[in-house]
């Protein structure tokens, strides 16, 4: 198909302009706007740094990348797809932050025969019953984040728990994740809405319910919002939080401030782990942007670096060369910056989850990891996929 | 129980506090003015940002929260005489149009000047943390702030609508326009200095929020909606029936929120309640204005003898 185009436009065109027709096109749609719009300016950000080391190429071949912004609705995902992948022709997707777009963007490329890397978003459905030979995860499936936290709240002896989440796809995969491999009881459960800003009834419960501690899964806006009015309601001190990364990254940390001091979390990156990879990318990334890389900009880069470790294996071909694309994909062949990292039968992670605390260091407040609470930790789903 | 009862209440009060602060200005504004004024939130996200810039520039949390009313009426003014003005005798369609693209307007441009970034605003020394009420539980000083700040703005709007003589043309415009205008009101002031009034209400509401939530491009389209229900079940261009939609409003969704999953897993499963439950109580106010519109179409408190 590709091919060709580029035979017709070659006597149409000038030269220059069928090289940059050339170029491999990747499409990124993510969330640029609203509360949650530093995630994708995240994964944008460190994909592009990742690009930027090799002078405008992954692996050795020249890529284009088209970024637009979904604003977190479904419908303009499904637009921005269609666009990307019938006028653009893309043949890598890529950027998904939420669960509620991956659904919708997922199974359009993938009927297009495209490749659908997701940098962020890893919903349940797509690790078991619904995988795909072509849909990759590079981040994580949404309940290991969670099962994190659950493991670490055993590691720290809590007896009982009130969880919360928004009320949609991640939310629920986040408490089912918790809910695994916590041992303790539950005594409270609340769904909420997705970007919801207040949260005083939500807060009210939690005080009548008297846990020994609280998990919430309020990624960005939604998070920071929460921990602030937690922190008014004197909660703090009373009812601890052990979280997942994605209610404790650097923006919450920095935007509710001392309030997040000693609040225990688990993530399957920070930027002090110790691994040549990780040391190189936190210092390139603050070298360029000035400011401290989060979990996003960290799966964005190593997104962009799995792309780049399976273009050079193929030599550039991607649609051209499905099997040789994906059987490089699988083979993960680069230094991820969380460390050991592979991927399972279904296509998403096999890795290790770190316990980490919030601390304040130089007036900045930071993760700290304090130890592994899971290794080589794989997905519940992966036995329902017949890859 | 009859405890977390009680601060629910209070919950649902202080959120239909805040939202009477907004409604109140559209409400007027579509009574007298006859205008449909969608951006309206536009003006409550100009008043957050206007406190999240000029506190975070002076550190202090009073001095922004008293600029962002002159600067609310400012923005206001401008738009009052750019695009609503030439607005006053076209159609709804016409005004819902023109209002939607200046909230399109007003976004882009703030994300332009400012960034997507959320802006944050520290709550006041003097109102952060909690008091005990009661001697029984602990509540959010910032909170019972923002419930004596929409009694005091009620207050002042029962003063100025019942008790004076701009109150009383005032009404007489709700009712009847033309009349008014015939016997020599000057209306064209009149209608400037309501616009004026209701922005500073809606800039006084976003600029109360900043502590509470982030300050972000396109927070005031949501809580619009919450608005437009708070006004249509009150009765349109009646300021009683803002502040009781407001109070309904905001005592409804707070209960809801809290009390229905509890109430459905009497007799459902813990998860498929709380879905159902986080999906009805989302719902519940919207049922409420239909019920309320079945029974009363013109909302409680209609104004006797409007025109529209």
């Amino acid at each position: 198909m590709r091919t060709t185009k580029l035979g017709l436009l070659a006597g149409l065109m000038l030269s220059a302009t069928a090289a940059v027709a050339e170029d491999l096109k990747i499409g990124m749609i993510t969330t640029l706007s609203g509360p949650a719009g530093y995630l994708g300016a995240d994964v944008r950000d460190g994909f592009m740094l990742a690009i930027d080391e090799e002078g405008g190429t992954l692996g050795g071949v020249p890529v284009d990348v088209l970024v637009e912004d979904d604003g977190l609705k479904p419908e303009n995902g499904r637009a921005i797809a269609e666009r990307f992948l019938e006028r653009d022709q893309v043949e890598i997707m890529t950027g998904i932050i939420f669960s509620n777009i991956a659904p919708v963007v997922a199974p359009l490329t993938l009927r297009a025969d495209r490749f659908y890397i997701s940098p962020n978003s890893g919903p349940s459905q797509f690790a078991g019953s619904k995988c795909h030979e072509n849909y990759f995860v590079a981040s994580w499936q949404n309940d290991s984040l969670h099962e994190s936290a659950g493991i670490n709240a055993n590691n720290l002896g809590f007896k009982n728990a009130y969880i919360l989440a928004p009320n949609y796809q991640a939310g629920k995969d986040a408490l089912a994740g918790f809910k695994r491999y916590f041992n303790g009881e539950i005594v409270g459960e609340t769904y909420t809405q997705l970007g919801q800003t207040d949260y005083a009834a939500e807060i009210a419960k939690i005080r009548a319910a008297d846990p020994e501690m609280v998990f919430q899964f309020l990624p960005g806006g939604m998070g920071i919002n929460f921990m602030k009015q937690y922190d008014q309601a004197g909660l703090r001190d009373e009812v601890p939080l052990v979280l997942a990364a994605p209610s404790a990254d650097i923006n919450i940390l920095r935007a509710v401030g001392e309030a997040m001091v000693g609040v225990a979390n688990t993530s399957h990156w920070n930027h002090d782990l110790d691994n040549e990879a990780n040391k190189a990318f936190v210092a390139s990334f603050a070298e360029k942007y000035d400011r401290l890389p989060t979990v996003y900009a960290s799966q964005g880069y190593d997104t962009a670096r799995l792309i780049a470790s399976a273009l050079k294996a193929t030599g550039g071909k991607v649609t051209e060369d499905m099997d040789g694309f994906r059987e490089a994909l699988r083979a993960a062949d680069f230094d991820s910056v969380r460390g050991p990292f592979r991927f399972n039968s279904n296509n998403h992670p096999v890795q290790n989850w770190y316990s980490r605390i919030v601390v304040e260091e130089d007036g900045e407040f930071r993760n700290k990891t304090t130890g592994i609470v899971a290794e080589d930790h794989a997905d519940a789903y992966v036995g329902d996929c017949n890859l | 129980m009859s405890q977390l009862v009680f601060e629910q209440f209070l919950n649902g009060i202080q959120l239909g506090m805040f939202l009477f602060l907004v409604s109140a200005g559209l409400t007027l504004v579509f009574g007298f003015m006859n205008i449909i004024n969608l951006a309206h939130g536009s003006l409550f996200m100009i008043g957050a940002y206007s406190i999240a810039l000029i506190s975070g520039a002076t550190g202090s949390f009073w001095i922004g929260l008293i600029l962002c009313l002159p600067v609310t009426a400012l923005a206001a003014f401008i738009i009052e005489v750019l695009i609503i003005r030439p607005l006053y005798t076209r159609d709804h369609l016409d005004q819902v149009l023109a209002t939607f693209g200046l909230i399109l307007f007003i976004n882009e441009g703030t994300t332009m000047l400012m960034g997507r970034t959320p802006q944050f605003v520290d709550m006041p020394e003097a109102l952060s943390g909690s008091v005990t009420l009661f001697g029984v539980f602990s509540y959010p000083l910032y909170r019972l702030a923002i419930i004596a700040s929409g009694i005091i703005v009620a207050a002042i709007l029962w003063f100025i609508i019942t008790k004076t003589r701009v109150g009383m043309q005032i009404r007489a415009g709700t009712t009847n326009r033309e009349i008014v205008q015939q016997l020599g009101v000057n209306i064209d002031g009149l209608n400037t200095a309501i616009f004026l009034v209701g922005a500073m209400f809606a800039g006084l509401a976003g600029a109360m929020a900043g502590p509470l939530t982030s300050v972000e491009v396109g927070m005031g389209e949501n809580l619009l909606i919450l608005c437009f229900v708070c006004i249509v079940i009150g009765g349109i261009g009646s300021i009683r029936g803002a502040l009781f939609g407001a109070l309904t409003v905001g005592i409804v969704d707070t209960m809801g929120r809290s009390f229905l999953p509890s109430i459905l897993g009497a007799f459902l499963d813990p998860a498929s309640a709380s879905g159902i439950a986080a999906g009805l109580s989302s719902m519940s106010i919207y049922l409420l204005m239909v019920i309320v519109l079945v029974l009363k179409p013109t909302g409680l408190f209609p104004v006797a003898g409007r025109i529209s």
